[in-house]
């Protein structure tokens, strides 16, 4: 069943490099496409193989890369979001680090598709290690002439260059990552009028992918895109790279099919192995922090009681009343002596530390919620306080610039309306949560926790 | 053109116009407010979210509604689009929440600022805010800081629309003067404290909607709604020379540009106009400013009534009470 297309020769010693990434067949993708391909069959090919944005929102990349506005006259961008700042989620840094030329030949594969000359890997500034790494990948693919000018005699150039974030989550959002690539605040632009498929990057044309998307994109190459969506299920195709953390046996990266049960994930041996100390699912957030939280009985099924699966669809299934979304993969469990209050707290200060402070409702939001967390977390809070978080979260929520605002209210009130209790005890029991280990030494009784309209 | 329904009165439009001009042109009740867009400052709008209106249908190509709010000062009108501004319950409850939060963080001295009785935030909390507070954490605090010699900067009354950053892009030559750090630390900076000695640094103060820049020259000499304004002209090689004065007896207490219905100056003034001719000989007085009724200024500055205008503004709302209920009998409303 585990069939790996990313991270198949991830411990092949040596991969790092070029002559043995080569030696393992890397690169083949490239002089087939540049060979017998023409740009518009590798867009098809990618069409074809279903594979959607691995960065978060999951957006259908062959179709992101039809709305580049060819016609304009103006040059086209591709742009590599490697600034990956999401807490939980730690794929991309593993495959940068690990096999970056996978990344440089998905870039290549991506630029020829699209017609650019010209791309960057915007890498976030925390990564100053992968620097290093990726210039090295880039100069032996440069020198083996996969990058530069007249490519392998197609006619078609291409150079990539690295810029290092100064390392801010919200120069993640694609629009702030091309004003900090401009070398300018990183504050989102408005969107309309900036689509970056039309005003990117220096007001042309841009491509912004992800670094697993592009990663992905030398497999559909070789085997074809209709190959590649027989693996997974319905409209969530392929492999997707999955940061698993927090109280599992063995955290780590994990290369799953899409339509995994979720159950499988966290129990099999073979991926999480389970959770540590031999105590109980408490709740997963399943696709990094920003996702809503959810608790045991609905992350393994469904409310209307079937098996939940990795994927796009299923994980959604049940909205947000009783659903969540695949998002970047950052899959975070947390066993029973979790104090959700305590974590919400933790992803709340960091949207507050993280949000841009463009717009009013995310600039003060966040700020307040944090604020009102770290009352109730320190056994200040007063029973009105929840539904005062609840109210703030849905203010925020739809109607910011960018996304951030949408990351830090999703998992306030998600973690409301499933862990009330958890609210309720710290509030209930202020000397008692002065601990943050409290649930350690005194569980919550357990109750059934029930999908509430 | 592009024909538009904004809280069901029609309009046409110019493609390319956005809905809060759209808005503007039809005029009255339905325009939403707006903190941060400024018509003459390129790539302004979009950032303080009080504007925020819903389409209930895209366009008459796409009739679905749009499903989030959009901010109406940068979303382009569709032909055939319908927006819903003060006949959604969405859009005033987001508005609330907007002017919740651009108050929690402001330290609300009304009472001590220069800006009072012609403040934004005053006027739009008054429409959309909550009698009482619900926060109760500690406010964001800064020191008041000094840029140049005649303008000062509270940073803790500042709602971040950045404004007066285009003014520093757009219309003074070296820009030095940005935003620094991020979230609710974000704050006005003039970058190592430089001084702002630029001829046109002084409209940073007119596009302030709140009271974070002040004129220094101003600074508690009296409440604006105890000074008389008149407009005035002077010819002036650097600037249209087109002010307002603002007096008390025979004495220029402050000079501004002239601010339209929405609170903005079209034609910009130099700093010399500004600050160095506090002298009533030295300008040609036009006549009293007319200052909107629903300003604290408006009281004791009496005016004929404009018939015109009064009946333009009665047919306005009884277009708009019809387009609220759309369908009765037109004649009923006329009669």
């Amino acid at each position: 069943m585990r069939r790996q297309l990313l991270l198949k020769d991830i411990n092949v010693p040596g991969i790092q490099s070029y002559d043995v990434y080569r030696r393992q067949g890397g690169y083949t993708a490239v002089e087939k496409a540049l060979h017998e391909m023409t740009p518009e069959q590798i867009t098809e090919e990618v069409k074809m193989s279903g594979l959607r944005g691995r960065g978060g929102a999951g957006f259908p990349t062959g179709l992101k890369w039809t709305f580049i506005d060819r016609k304009s006259g103006k040059p086209v961008y591709l742009v590599c979001n490697a600034d990956e700042s999401e807490p939980g989620t730690f794929k991309d840094r593993y495959l940068l680090e690990h096999i970056p030329h996978l990344l440089i030949e998905g870039m290549i594969l991506s630029s020829y598709a699209i017609g650019a000359h010209t791309a960057y890997i915007y890498m976030r500034g925390e990564f100053r290690w992968i620097f290093p790494i990726l210039e090295r990948a880039i100069e032996e693919a440069r020198a083996a002439g996969f990058l530069g000018q007249n490519i392998l005699g197609s006619g078609f150039s291409l150079d990539i260059h690295v810029h290092p974030g100064g390392g801010a989550y919200i120069c993640g959002e694609e629009t702030a990552l091309l004003e900090s690539l401009e070398g300018k605040r990183g504050n989102p632009r408005l969107k309309p009028p900036y689509f970056p498929a039309v005003m990117g990057l220096y007001h042309c044309p841009t491509l912004v992918n992800n670094v697993e998307t592009l990663a992905t994109v030398p497999t559909i190459v070789t085997m074809g895109g209709a190959e590649y969506a027989r693996i997974g299920v319905g409209k969530s195709t392929g492999t997707k790279l999955i940061s698993a953390s927090g109280h599992i046996k063995k955290p780590g990266v994990y290369e799953i099919e899409l339509g995994l049960p979720v159950e499988e994930f966290i129990y099999s041996d073979e991926y999480c192995g389970g959770i540590w100390k031999g105590r109980k699912l408490k709740a997963v957030v399943a696709g990094g922090s920003s996702v809503p939280i959810l608790p045991a009985d609905l992350i393994l099924k469904t409310a209307k009681g079937e098996p939940r699966l990795m994927t796009y669809e299923s994980l959604a299934e049940g909205g947000f009343q009783t659903g969540t979304m695949l998002g970047s993969g950052g899959f975070i469990v947390m066993d029973e002596t979790t104090c959700i209050v305590r974590n919400l707290w933790n992803f709340s200060r960091f949207y507050h530390h993280e949000s841009c402070g463009q717009c009013s409702p995310c600039r003060e939001g966040t700020g307040w919620m944090e604020k009102v967390l770290h009352r109730i977390e320190h056994g200040e809070g007063r029973m009105h306080d929840i539904d005062l978080l609840d109210d703030v979260a849905k203010k925020i929520e739809g109607k910011t610039i960018c996304p951030l605002g949408d990351a830090a209210a999703w998992p306030v009130s998600s973690a409301i309306r499933h862990f009330r209790e958890d609210f309720e005890y710290h509030i209930r029991y202020p000397e008692k949560v002065k601990n943050p280990k409290h649930f350690e030494i005194e569980p919550l009784t357990p109750q059934r926790h029930l999908a509430t309209a | 053109m592009a024909k538009i329904t904004i809280d069901g009165i029609e309009a046409e439009v110019p493609d390319g116009t956005t809905i809060l001009n759209a808005a503007r042109q039809i005029g009255g009740p339905i325009v939403p407010p707006a903190m941060c867009y400024y018509t003459s400052l390129k790539e302004s709008g979009g950032k303080c979210r009080v504007c925020l209106v819903r389409v209930a249908q895209a366009s008459a190509r796409d009739p679905r509604p749009l499903p989030k709010l959009v901010a109406s000062c940068s979303t382009p009108v569709q032909d055939g689009m319908i927006v819903e501004n003060i006949t959604s319950s969405d859009v005033l409850e987001a508005r609330k929440g907007v002017v919740e939060f651009l108050l929690i963080n402001h330290p609300l001295d009304c009472p001590i600022c220069d800006q009072a009785g012609e403040c934004d935030l005053q006027d739009l909390s008054y429409a959309h805010g909550l009698a009482a507070t619900r926060y109760e954490e500690e406010r964001r605090t800064f020191e008041p800081i000094d840029i140049g010699e005649k303008i000062k900067l509270h940073m803790t009354r500042c709602i971040l629309c950045y404004r007066c950053t285009y003014v520093a892009d757009q219309l003074t030559e070296e820009r030095k003067h940005g935003v620094l750090n991020r979230g609710d630390r974000a704050e006005i900076g003039t970058y190592i404290r430089q001084a702002i000695d630029n001829d046109f640094s002084g409209n940073m103060i007119d596009v302030c909607p709140v009271g974070a820049l002040t004129d220094r020259t101003f600074r508690f000499k009296s409440r604006v709604w105890f000074t008389r304004p008149l407009d005035a002209h002077r010819s002036c090689s650097k600037c249209c020379g087109k002010v307002v004065l603002w007096t008390k007896g025979e004495e220029v207490l402050r000079v501004t540009g002239r601010k339209d219905k929405y609170g903005e100056v079209h034609e910009f003034i130099c700093n010399e106009c500004r600050f160095e001719h506090k002298n009533l000989a030295d300008w040609v007085v036009e006549g009293p400013r007319h200052i909107d009724r629903h300003s604290v200024i408006s009281q004791n500055h009496y005016e004929k009534i404009n018939l015109v205008a009064l009946k333009n503004d009665v047919e306005r709302q009884i277009r708009f009470q019809k387009g609220k209920t759309n369908g009765s009998s037109p004649n009923a409303l006329t009669a």
